[in-house]
């Protein structure tokens, strides 16, 4: 069903009251330099402001940049309402001050790769295209 | 004769003099022309030197590199204008800068044993963190809140939770810090209040709330109002506390958050100098004299990893205020000329690779701001890049600044780099380079319409893009990141978990806190507010009738919002 020729579609997302946007301004350009369209919401968003974005914009991917601590809270129910509007096929990932412990237990519930500070740029371009070139298959 | 005074020098020894530093002048240029030749001449390591942020650094500098300099003006000495050398005559033979460790998570009842602890510990200070729905003017029972409550500090909704914050600590004893912006005014009339129930009167009060609007828009993000009203805001707080609060910093001028957000280090400096001086600006255009409330202001610097940058930023921090607030707004009082800064070693220079390496960087920064004269510090703890740290890494951190403190020598002697060729220069460099941006800023039209069109979020995200780059490509070594790396790099420290039942503990208190007050007492005084925000009335004893009456954070944020409306930020990446 997806279009090889499509670029793929990523919207960087900011959930949440935590103000930190260096990660997802630099992860943001980085996926556009890779070739990606990147939709940036800004910050302060609520789980039900990404997901109508994220539909809207016809995304395969939402990366979300949580460095506030709350990211058990966040990741889960973006993924929960991405799911609710048929939208299960969108990779939820992202990065930010996650423990290790709270990224396997995020990867349990459905959330894609997390990715934590000192990541390479490059590491986490490589992922999402491997995602969506075997994206079916998962 | 003292060997610290010296006559008059006649015309002729003048001239001897003048002529003798010639002719070593002219020795040094011909006998430099030799090492240059040595050093064209040996190969050199693969390796940039530069800084940190990108500046070129010649291998070496000598007395030719000041030969156009006036030190005796410019460097000057420490405690006098221009105060290049330090705030104060006698610095740290006097009284070491205060160790004030940042700390707050979960409810009030849980941080007031952490600082407790610290004070145990032998910390001088107290420094507040919220959490983000405080930082956000939210409360804990608000439903954007859900999730952060007290995750990354402590969850203040109303006075009830500060009295706890403080329970035992008599606050006329400690100074306090509190790292508040957008609903800064709020937070900092549930202090006074929380004074007032300890018997302790305004007057008395030492510490300082950040209160640095025009660096959240910039940079740190957590805003309230729009500018306009949110500088109104901070121009009443100058005007309030310049005669009920005098001993306490109704802001900080931060540069901390620009440059963790990426900025190089003349930016940093740069920007933070200038909202200092749109502060000034307001504050002088509403009618206050500028030596009425320049004394108050203080400020809140990065100390990141380029030892030399750093200090050098510092020390042309004090000499570009100092100059500005005498020379552009007339200040008389040498009280308004000085600045005095608070210093933090850089978060963003840690990494989550080999944790405890932080230990090591932290301990380089910490040196940095002793050597470039802060007022007080705090260090950073090795595994803030994994979670909140824990009791064990702040003892740490705070050791470390006791280790420098007592152990390395560098508080006997005051500005010891003084002098330095290399250092001078550097102090000189930044200097120019910050008057450059000044013009540009002004080029926008100001600091407000800057932040409008986006420009310093722009100049950040595109250095800290720039910076990442120099990572990913190798440019720039960070150990245990990008050389140095031990396999997958996985973390094996404890960590501090905070509890989810925090949230409904905190959202438990504020129903029965709710209950137990006079619901007339809150919606006359939540009424009379925003009365009050129509006008041109100072805002402060409203604020703090609220806050007597236990109107929570939000409510009060709500009643002026009403008149200031909300900000929304121009989005760009």
């Amino acid at each position: 069903m997806t279009d090889p020729q499509r670029r793929i579609r990523v919207l960087v997302a900011k959930p949440g009251l935590d103000g930190h946007d260096r990660g997802a301004k630099v992860i943001a350009s980085s996926f556009r330099d890779a070739g990606f369209e990147v939709i940036y919401t800004g910050l302060h968003q609520t789980p039900e402001m990404i997901v109508s974005a994220a539909i809207q914009e016809d995304v395969d991917v939402v990366a979300m940049s949580v460095l506030s601590g709350a990211h058990m809270t966040l990741f889960p129910r973006v993924k929960e309402l991405l799911d609710e509007a048929g939208a299960d096929h969108v990779l939820v990932t992202g990065g930010g001050i996650i423990p290790e412990s709270d990224m396997a237990a995020l990867e349990s519930r459905g959330i894609g790769r997390l990715f934590g500070p000192g990541t390479r740029t490059t590491e986490a371009i490589a992922y999402v295209k491997d995602w969506i070139a075997h994206q079916g298959t998962h | 004769m003292s060997t610290l005074e010296r006559d008059v020098l006649s015309r002729s020894e003048l001239d001897a003099l003048v002529r003798e530093r010639e002719a070593e002048l002219a020795e040094l240029k011909a006998r430099l022309s030799e090492w240059i030749e040595a050093y064209d001449a040996t190969p050199k390591r693969e390796a940039s030197f530069t800084t940190i942020s990108g500046r070129e650094l010649k291998p070496l500098y000598t007395a030719l590199d000041r030969a156009e300099s006036d030190d005796v003006a410019a460097v000057g000495l420490p405690g006098f204008y221009p105060f290049t050398r330090g705030p104060y005559p006698t610095m740290y033979r006097t009284r070491l800068w205060t160790m004030r460790q940042f700390a707050g998570f979960a409810t009030a009842e849980e941080t007031n044993e952490r600082y407790k602890y610290l004070l145990d510990q032998g910390q001088t200070g107290l420094s507040v963190a919220f959490d983000f729905p405080t930082l956000m003017g939210y409360d804990s029972d608000h439903p954007r809140s859900l999730g952060e409550v007290g995750v990354c500090g402590v969850a203040i909704s109303s006075l009830a939770d500060m009295e706890r914050l403080f329970e035992g600590i008599p606050l006329d004893q400690v100074s306090v810090s509190m790292t508040i912006n957008g609903p800064a005014i709020i937070l900092f009339c549930f202090y006074v209040a929380a004074a007032e129930k300890q018997g302790i009167s305004p007057v008395v009060l030492r510490g300082t709330v950040q209160n640095d609007i025009l660096k959240e828009y910039q940079a740190q993000h957590a805003w309230v109002f729009p500018p306009e009203p949110a500088l109104r805001c901070i121009v009443d707080m100058l005007e309030w506390c310049s005669t009920h609060t005098p001993k306490y910093n109704p802001i900080s001028i931060s540069g901390y958050h620009i440059r963790e957000a990426g900025a190089t280090s003349v930016q940093e400096l740069a920007f933070t100098l200038r909202n200092g001086f749109e502060y000034v600006e307001r504050a002088i255009a509403r009618g206050l004299d500028v030596d009425d409330f320049a004394p108050q202001l203080s400020f809140f610097f990065d100390v990141h990893s380029d030892f030399f940058e750093e200090i050098a930023k510092l020390r042309a921090a004090r000499r570009i205020w100092a100059r500005t607030i005498r020379e552009k707004y007339g200040a008389k009082d040498p009280k308004s000329w000085r600045l005095r800064t608070h210093a933090q070693t850089a978060g963003v220079s840690l990494t989550a690779q080999q944790a405890e390496n932080n230990i090591v960087r932290v301990a380089y920064q910490a040196m940095a701001a002793a050597l470039g004269g802060a007022q007080s510090l705090h260090t950073n703890s090795m595994d803030e890049t994994l979670a909140l740290p824990t009791e064990k890494s702040v003892r740490i951190a705070l050791r470390t600044q006791q280790i420098l403190a007592f152990e390395s020598g560098v508080t006997n002697t005051i500005d010891p780099l003084a002098g330095s060729y290399f250092l001078e220069s550097l102090t000189d460099a930044l200097e120019r380079e910050a008057e450059a941006i000044f013009e540009e800023v002004d080029a926008l039209g100001g600091v407000v319409p800057g932040i409008h069109q986006g420009w310093f979020q722009q100049q950040i995200a595109s250095s800290a893009m720039q910076q990442q780059r120099d990572i990913e490509s190798g440019r720039r070594v960070v150990v245990g990141v990008n050389e140095f790396t031990e396999g997958s790099g996985a973390i094996h420290i404890d960590t501090l978990k905070i509890d989810p039942a925090v949230e409904q503990r905190q959202v438990d208190a504020m129903a029965r806190m709710r209950a137990s007050r006079d619901d007339k007492v809150v919606t006359r005084t939540l009424t009379d507010l925003t009365d009050a925000c129509r006008t041109d009335e100072n805002v402060v004893p409203r604020i703090l009738d609220c806050a007597r009456a236990y109107c929570t954070l939000y409510e009060i944020r709500h009643a002026m919002e009403t008149v200031f409306g909300a900000y929304k930020e121009p989005v760009s990446f």
